[in-house]
């Protein structure tokens, strides 16, 4: 029954496919299901992108230079995340010589890291840099990121030396970047 | 930017009208306040109300959904929860929050079609109008209410994730949700009353 659980999984996961797919048939779905988990035995070792747990994550929250950091938490099936991620790829390249660096945080999950993440990072040509948190022990680390955080994303940390805000919010273009203004100016 | 002058005045009267009325409308439910009893639309056409279930000793109210990959990686594990603790007098009941129109794989038919796919043995109800969940606080699926009936209403017991660890079953090392329960039935304190977890916003 455990074993079935991962394959149950994916099929509904292609079925909604954040809604792009949802017209897919049960046969195709089981298809991708079964090649999906497939995939997956072959290990994520070769992932494209680093994988952090919170421990070895969190010193990327506190750095102690001259950046302004965006830290945005998203995931591939997260539909307002992926709405506001043109955003944050905006600020990352129009803010450069301010120096702000955005960092895009994927909490999606391993099973999605080769099937879903990685194609859709290539699709959209990210050009932020993308790392993964993996680590199930939400409870412990969610407050660690910020005390106000209750576990929605999208979420965004904006940090530097001096001043630190957190949004359990959706971002417009232009009110990330009424926010990141108050950091730079 | 007369609209943003209306809109700031609007959200400055809304925040104020917070701090002067009862603080726990705007923000849900804490520990120890009494929740709301409502009457959703169930996936067979009825209406459920928890007053409907007058053997109960609590409820464990989930807020849950279709689509989010967390609420599915939980599915099993709520239907465990309602095999344990509804002869127990603690029957889950399970309300989707999200809006159909925004997130059409929630629509009332695809709910049906998923409860029966997965055999739920509890009420699968829609938050139509979406007026239960924002009185509760829930914010993300899934999110659960353990509520406790006592003479003054249901006592909210827990709220937060049902364990510490979504990706495996096998793995939790703290099953929250069944601490509390079981704390409450055995008339002793609940240890951890809240957790946080990453969720799917709720779809509006």
């Amino acid at each position: 029954m455990r074993y079935l659980l991962p394959v149950v999984f994916l099929a509904t996961l292609s079925l909604i496919g954040c809604g792009e797919k949802a017209k897919q048939n049960n046969n195709t779905s089981e298809q991708v299901a079964a090649s999906v988990t497939v995939e997956e035995s072959g290990k994520n070792d070769d992932v494209k992108f680093p994988v952090y747990n919170f421990d070895s994550f969190e010193p990327l929250l506190h750095k102690e230079d001259d950046i302004t950091y965006v830290v945005n938490f998203w995931a591939t099936w997260c539909k307002p995340c992926i709405e506001e991620l043109p955003y944050f790829e905006k600020v990352n390249a129009e803010f450069k010589d301010d120096n702000v660096k955005v960092v895009l945080v994927s909490l999606d999950m391993p099973s999605m890291w080769k099937s879903r993440l990685e194609p859709f990072v290539e699709k959209k040509a990210l050009q932020s840099e993308v790392v993964i948190l993996d680590d199930p022990k939400q409870n412990t680390w969610i407050p660690k990121v910020s005390e106000e955080w209750g576990g929605g994303i999208p979420a965004t940390l904006i940090y530097n030396q001096g001043k630190r805000s957190f949004y359990e919010r959706g971002f417009t273009y232009e009110e990330l970047t009424k926010e990141l203004n108050q950091f730079i100016n | 930017m007369k609209t943003f002058k209306i809109l700031g005045a609007l959200i400055l009267l809304i925040s104020m009208a917070s701090f002067v009325g009862n603080t726990t409308t705007e923000k849900g439910y804490a520990i120890g306040d009494t929740a709301a009893d409502f009457s959703l639309k169930n996936i067979d056409g009825k209406m459920v109300s928890l007053s409907d279930y007058s053997d109960a000793k609590g409820f464990l109210v989930i807020f849950t959904c279709n689509t989010c990959p967390y609420a599915v990686a939980y599915e099993d594990r709520i239907i465990e929860l309602d095999a344990k603790y509804k002869s127990k007098g603690v029957p889950v009941i399970a309300i989707n929050p999200n809006n159909p129109s925004a997130k059409p794989g929630d629509s009332f038919d695809k709910m049906k079609v998923r409860a029966n796919e997965k055999g739920f043995t509890f009420p699968y109800l829609l938050d139509e109008g979406q007026k239960v969940y924002p009185q509760y606080g829930a914010t993300r699926t899934p999110h659960v209410y353990l509520l406790e009936k006592t003479a003054d209403g249901n006592v909210v017991k827990y709220i937060g994730a049902i364990d510490d660890n979504y990706q495996d079953a096998s793995k939790v090392d703290e099953k929250y949700v069944e601490d509390a329960v079981d704390a409450m039935l055995a008339g002793k304190e609940i240890k951890v009353t809240s957790t946080k977890a990453i969720g799917c916003t709720i779809k509006v």
